[in-house]
């Protein structure tokens, strides 16, 4: 397990210098110049000259490359051209944001998918199974961004249930302490504050929710159905354990594996999804951030912002692999 | 694996040779298209998406009215006149989604054709030639894929600048190692099948061995998976309409309309409700006709 480990790490290396190059070159081919942005439509050549050489845009592509990549190991992902605020601070809360609004959809697929799914195999070629894969099939082919709008039209604007913008409703004098929110108003203590911002969390998390659950449901499924048709299954069945515990422990638990390594992959596409997700309710993620930046030519702020988006991502799959290695011993031999 | 050859079917009726000939090719051929109609699902997403195609090209043809010129009946409600209403500068939203399929079908159409041949290219050499070859192309497929794939697109309009050709180029490039992949791992299979070793021995060139045995023997998946890409580019597309990276106005793209339809939602719903529908039921049409052709290709898949 541990060399296994190893080498996952060291394979990781190769693709996060890829990953900073990429995103360096992008930003560096935006048209537009950066010291134009930060001293404005007003300023002169010489000012202009001297802002350039203050940030080392004067010198050649791979000097600043190594700058920046020596920047990045010692945690420096550079200064935000709007806010002059180092990115590596400011970005902290627009993490929470993210990783609160992620976390919440991921609970809600795998919750609704994996049920869904056991749902659908269990009644095989049932109404309930035509049904249940109809909903999968509508959660995958539906734009995250046309769902979020029809919820705010829906359930925010006909029925005013539910708030269509923002974590917190700001009369509500909320003050975050580690800027998750629901943790926070749990730390204070403070139900209405907790129902607050637990409205405001719904629309935005299901709609991000939305597909992975579409898709959970799908693999699981078919990874139940599969492990419903095994010896074991049918032994314990004869031994009369009840459905609810065939189906949950026995076959669930077996057919898991296959359901982990969609979460897995899912929770990119979750990534993905946030940056559109907090367009639409104004969620203050890092999606909304990197958006931000992009109209107002925040190249730092782009450039960080995806490569830490990025890096998360793999990290997070680096981890999904490892811990099906572990509850699998067959993968860790079966890999190159 | 005989089934991805695809040579045109020779009508019964023809030379006794040449029916002779096609007899054994024809055959597999004619399962398929049974396969294929009997697949409920396969047969609704054909349907879904031959009717976005006929809708595309024949947008003049079924609606009175021009995408592009306003009129003072703006943010009417769905009529006669207007099935799906008009928007907020008066124009008919049912001939914006109509010409809007011609949009988003290019544009998965091409960005995906652009992935499948760069893609296919890379995998091919990695999976053939495997050694330094493989290592590069498949770290490269690696760092590509260890971006969400939207945000990866947003990086890359970002550079290219916002519109439709860019938001093209971008989808095309976050695609490749979807398909980079799948074609590597088919000629991993197909390299060790007796006729590639038997090619090899009687001293055929390496470029030969690829286009006439490897490639024939790799489509179908390829295929499938195309099918299933189609989808996530018209999403994509769409995304990258709806963020302003896309498609610009005047265009007739889903999701500029969506775009542009927020701040109208209490006062005409419809202007957001049918762009989106349009969008959903082309990838609908799209993901149903992808899973059905994986089923009747590859039925190990099927569950």
């Amino acid at each position: 397990m541990l060399t296994y480990t190893l080498r996952r790490i060291l394979m990781l290396i190769p693709v996060l210098i890829g990953m900073s190059l990429i995103t360096f070159s992008i930003v560096h081919a935006i048209p537009g110049d950066p010291a134009k942005t930060i001293a404005g439509d007003k300023a002169t050549p010489e000012q202009l000259q001297q802002i350039r050489e203050s940030l080392g845009l004067d010198q050649p592509f791979y000097v600043q490359y190594l700058n920046y990549v020596k920047g990045l190991l010692k945690g420096d992902l550079g200064t935000s051209l709007i806010t002059q605020v180092p990115i590596a601070e400011e970005i902290g809360p627009f993490l929470a944001a993210t990783a609160e609004l992620t976390i919440a959809a991921l609970l809600i697929a795998v919750f609704l998918g994996v049920n869904l799914g056991i749902l659908s195999a269990w009644k095989q070629n049932s109404w309930m199974d035509y049904g249940a894969m109809f909903i999968a099939l509508i959660g995958v082919s539906i734009p995250v961004f046309w769902l979020g709008l029809m919820e705010q039209w829906l359930f925010a604007q006909q029925l005013d249930w539910l708030p269509s913008y923002g974590r917190v409703d700001p009369r509500l004098g909320f003050e975050p302490l580690t800027q998750f929110y629901v943790l926070d108003s749990l730390l204070y203590g403070d139900f209405h504050w907790l129902q607050d911002v637990l409205m405001h969390l719904i629309l935005p998390a299901v709609a991000l929710g939305t597909i992975p659950m579409a898709v959970i449901a799908r693999m699981t499924r078919s990874s139940m159905l599969e492990v419903m048709r095994q010896d074991y299954i049918r032994t314990a069945r004869a031994k009369g354990l009840s459905e609810f515990w065939v189906i949950y422990k026995h076959t669930l638990k077996n057919a898991f594996i296959p359901i982990l390594t969609v979460m897995g992959l899912q929770l990119g596409l979750l990534l993905g999804g946030a940056v559109l997700t907090e367009t639409i309710f104004s969620w203050p993620g890092v999606g909304r951030y990197v958006y931000d930046a992009i109209n107002q030519r925040n190249y730092p702020v782009i450039q960080s912002g995806i490569l830490v988006l990025a890096t998360i991502f793999v990290l997070i799959n680096l981890i999904v692999d490892l811990l099906y290695a572990w509850i699998d011993p067959r993968i860790k031999y079966g890999k190159e | 694996m005989q089934f991805s050859r695809t040579k045109p079917p020779v009508p019964p009726n023809e030379t006794g040779s040449a029916n002779r000939n096609s007899s054994l090719e024809a055959k597999p051929l004619r399962d398929l298209v049974r396969s294929f109609i009997r697949h409920r699902s396969a047969v609704i997403g054909a349907s879904l998406v031959v009717i976005f195609i006929l809708c595309a090209i024949f947008a003049p043809l079924l609606t009175p009215y021009e995408f592009y010129t306003s009129t003072r009946e703006t943010l009417d409600d769905p009529s006669a006149a207007h099935w799906f209403g008009t928007d907020d500068l008066g124009r008919d939203i049912f001939t914006r989604i109509i010409y809007g399929a011609r949009i988003s079908l290019w544009v998965g159409f091409v960005a995906i054709t652009g992935s499948i041949i760069i893609g296919s290219f890379l995998g091919l050499v990695a999976g053939y030639y495997g050694k330094w070859q493989d290592s590069l192309i498949s770290r490269l497929f690696d760092i590509l894929l260890a971006f969400p794939g939207i945000l990866l697109a947003i990086a890359i309009v970002a550079m290219l600048g916002p519109g439709l050709n860019n938001a093209l180029i971008a989808i095309a490039i976050i695609n490749i190692p979807t398909f980079g992949r799948l074609m590597r791992s088919r000629v991993l299979s197909v390299k060790q099948e007796d006729f590639v070793l038997a090619a090899r021995a009687i001293g055929m060139k390496n470029s030969r061995i690829l286009w006439r045995h490897i490639l024939p023997n790799c489509w179908t998946p390829i295929m499938v998976q195309g099918t299933l890409g189609f989808a996530t580019a018209v999403i994509e597309a769409a995304a990258l309409g709806f963020l302003g990276l896309g498609a610009q106005p005047p265009q007739p793209e889903w999701g500029t309309m969506l775009s542009d339809s927020r701040e109208f939602i209490q006062l005409a719903p419809w202007t957001m409700i049918f762009p989106g529908l349009a969008i959903m039921l082309t990838v609908l049409g799209f993901n149903l006709l992808g899973d059905g052709l994986r089923d009747i290709f590859d039925p190990r898949m099927k569950q």
